[in-house]
């Protein structure tokens, strides 16, 4: 089994156990609000360092291209609360314009 | 079920499709990963957590390994673990209904049934079922959609198609950022996770991070 089957099957077995086991546990034990708040933080972390590593880094190097246009663009336009549709297209136009004529 | 809230209707229906159009940024990222179509389409299926799928087809993709990847993504899931402690006393379900439940328990159908607690617990049901199942499907149609998109178009960059799914993931994070302490995290997980990109294995610098929102959590 190759690494993308490794991870996609490994990926949906756990989420789902996730899920399952929340759905089983009494809820006292987690309405400490310590632990509420490490679960909001916890997909900042994550999704912000996932963001930075898509759009500044190629095999392990780190790297400034056409990737950084696309995410400018895409930050400007949640800043200026347009639609998704528009955030990724914008993002995509943009990025594909310096990929191709630069 | 009973006569079902127009608010609560509204809200599901309106939080479905604009979710599940998310799909499509999704079907595109994983292919553009190095996922074959039919791994995007399961990931969606049955992972169904956005937040976690991004994580690993971008951690993949950025040469990490599958454990990583896994890692990545279920640290993610663990909310949704959350999400289930809170939802399941107000849903009262047993057997395949509470296995239902949980596969649809995610950001949106939480929040969706939380918001509608002034309307009552009946309103709070139809809004989690409603939502759940609605992102469910859309979510998944546009998977099907992106992926085919992007196995269609060759040479992602070209069409930029790298950027934009690079973009739909601070669509993921933007909602999220209320306070300065959320953003002050935000800019120093990413900028640690590139300090650390050149020293440590694709994905573990992403999973790092994860320790630095545990010890701001723990300190407030």
């Amino acid at each position: 089994m190759n690494a993308f089957w490794l991870a996609t099957i490994g990926t949906s077995l756990i989420a789902f156990a996730l899920k399952y086991t929340g759905h089983n546990v009494p809820e006292k034990f987690f309405a400490h609000p310590k632990v509420q708040s490490v679960n909001a933080l916890i997909p900042i972390a994550l999704l912000s360092a996932l963001v930075a590593v898509q759009v500044f880094t190629e095999k392990s190097k780190l790297m400034i291209d056409h990737r950084l246009a696309g995410l400018a663009v895409a930050t400007i336009a949640l800043f200026l609360k347009l639609p998704f549709p528009v955030v990724v297209i914008s993002s995509a136009v943009t990025s594909a314009a310096i990929y191709n004529w630069l | 079920m009973s006569r079902i809230e127009s608010t609560t209707f509204r809200d599901s229906l309106s939080v479905s499709f604009t979710v599940g159009a998310y799909g499509t940024a999704f079907g595109a990222a994983a292919v553009a990963n190095g996922f074959s179509v039919l791994q995007a389409c399961l990931l969606s299926l049955l992972t169904f957590s956005g937040a976690s799928q991004f994580a690993v087809v971008g951690v993949l993709g950025a040469g990490g390994s599958a454990l990583s990847g896994i890692a990545t993504a279920s640290l993610l899931g663990v909310r949704n673990g959350l999400y289930g402690v809170i939802m399941a006393p107000r849903l009262k379900v047993k057997g395949f209904k509470r296995i239902v439940a949980a596969q649809v328990t995610i950001d949106e159908s939480t929040a969706v049934a939380l918001g509608q607690e002034v309307r009552g617990e009946s309103a709070m049901r139809q809004g989690f079922w409603l939502t759940g199942f609605g992102v469910f499907f859309f979510w998944n149609l546009f998977t099907v959609a992106g992926a085919l998109g992007a196995q269609a178009m060759g040479d992602i960059r070209a069409w930029g198609l790298d950027s934009a799914v690079s973009a739909a993931s601070p669509g993921l994070v933007w909602p999220r950022l209320k306070t300065n302490r959320d953003r002050l995290l935000a800019v120093a997980c990413a900028v640690l996770a590139l300090a650390m990109t050149p020293v440590l294995p694709a994905g573990l610098s992403i999973i790092a991070t994860a320790f630095i929102a545990i010890a701001v959590g723990l300190r407030k």
